[in-house]
């Protein structure tokens, strides 16, 4: 299985060929499912001029909010800045190149950049800021915005499980925006919580099929909560 | 007397029907999973990639792989299912979703609606918003009726950038529930002790008023 085993054992040999100016696509919906450590080692590295897609920009302290505040990403294309307040200022005072684009095109965006189609057309932000400047079409009676797809030099993404080969599976809503992510990037790492060997994972329960994968490397998360909230 | 933020989703609440697929938006929208009527069923979808979304966990049950779109940390119910965004959104794009509930800044008389951004000042970001007001087959728009400074927010023409256009049909504030028709919001409730002299006052839009405007149940 030697040509076949994506296995990384250190974040050196995860990262290794990411340079100053990529572009670098991240998994995760606010801070749930984000590679933790391929982040951390993103600003160990001190990769510079960035462009970083992913949802939104961790929150200050943690995850893509620690390239933030080492002024690492020149544009980030993501749907809400939320509560991430050095996002919002970097934004407002034109520090940093944002580009705002909807949640579903996003998704849609990552996914289409992945399976080879260059653009598509979507009624999401017609007649918005978004649409400006972009081609329109009508499709029984209905206006359409043109929108171009996405890919990336590097596309981190954080799964459940893996095995050698790369096959992926997530948990919960942790999986968001990953599984695109996967297929979108030249090389494609995965972070993951654990490896287990060719076989144990059903086939029919694999969310990523290993060809999408590049690396693998086991991590170690905090997975820190944003809004812990509980029933009294 | 204005609605408080509970009664505002009560109110909602009154909308929803057996059997709906419903998204509820941050904020006030979010309260109406707390007064969905006993016996009714109702999934909720989360567009972070939930459908089914449950009450909040117990303290011993908090679970940071299952989060809502606020990122609140919740639990999910008998027949839920999880998906990645791309099938989130097609569910919303796709028309999927029977009732998207939603807050905004601003809403005008053209069924435009500002919810994202207020330039210079303050930058949300759309998140799934303008995906939902483009996919939704039905959204109410759940929203104060005047600022702070007594300055409406039901409006001819919204001033922000907007979220989408022509996709607004109900808007319940805290004073009245309106529908939009032919170019003008037409007062149906009023808020129980709110006169239709004080929502008048407060609406910039063209209001259509029939001759008996009912008090809203909550």
């Amino acid at each position: 299985m030697a040509g076949f085993d994506k296995v990384v054992s250190t974040y050196d040999q995860a990262l290794s060929g990411l340079r100053d100016g990529m572009t670098v696509m991240v998994g995760g919906f606010g801070l749930c499912g984000i590679p933790e450590g391929l982040i951390d080692k993103m600003v160990e590295m001190g990769v510079k001029n960035l462009t970083c897609i992913s949802n939104n920009a961790g929150v200050d302290g943690f995850g893509l909010g620690k390239l933030l505040a080492k002024r690492q990403i020149k544009t980030m294309i993501g749907s809400y800045v939320g509560e991430n307040a050095l996002f919002e200022e970097l934004l407002l005072s034109g520090q940093m190149e944002v580009i705002l684009t909807p949640q579903g095109t996003l998704a849609e965006k990552i996914r289409a950049g992945g399976a080879g189609i260059p653009a598509f057309y979507t009624a999401t932000g017609y007649g918005t800021p978004v649409a400006e400047g972009k081609p329109t079409a009508v499709f029984d009676g209905r206006p359409y915005v043109l929108e171009r797809s996405l890919t990336a030099d590097f596309a981190l993404v954080k799964a459940y499980k893996a095995d050698r080969m790369g096959n992926l599976i997530y948990r919960k809503t942790a999986r968001n925006f990953n599984p695109m992510i996967a297929t979108a990037g030249k090389i494609t790492v995965a972070e993951v919580e654990e490896i287990v060997e060719p076989g144990a994972l059903d086939p029919d329960h694999v969310q990523t099929p290993g060809i999408f994968v590049r690396r693998v490397i086991k991590g170690k998360f905090e997975k820190r909560i944003e809004q812990r909230t509980v029933k009294k | 007397m204005a609605l408080s933020r509970e009664q505002l989703a009560q109110r909602i609440a009154q909308e929803l029907k057996d059997g709906y697929y419903v998204n509820l938006g941050i904020g006030i929208p979010t309260l109406v999973a707390n007064y969905i009527p006993a016996g009714m069923q109702v999934m909720l979808q989360s567009e972070n990639g939930l459908l089914g979304m449950g009450e909040f966990p117990t303290d011993d049950k908090v679970d940071p792989d299952l989060i809502n779109a606020g990122k609140q940390t919740v639990t999910a119910v008998t027949g839920a299912s999880y998906f990645s965004s791309a099938e989130s959104f097609a569910m919303i794009r796709g028309g999927h979703v029977d009732l998207t509930v939603l807050g905004a800044f601003e809403v005008d008389q053209a069924g435009n609606l500002a919810s994202w951004m207020i330039p210079g000042k303050l930058v949300k970001g759309m998140g799934g918003a303008m995906d939902l007001v483009a996919g939704a087959r039905n959204i109410i728009v759940a929203m104060q009726h005047a600022n702070k400074k007594g300055e409406s927010k039901v409006l001819q023409k919204c001033t922000l950038p907007l979220t989408g256009v022509n996709c607004v049909t109900q808007v319940v504030t805290d004073l009245a529930t309106l529908r939009l028709k032919d170019g003008a919001f037409h007062l149906l409730e009023r808020a129980p002790g709110v006169s239709v002299d004080e929502i008048k006052k407060l609406t910039e839009a063209n209001l259509v008023i029939p001759s008996n405007v009912p008090e809203m149940k909550v």
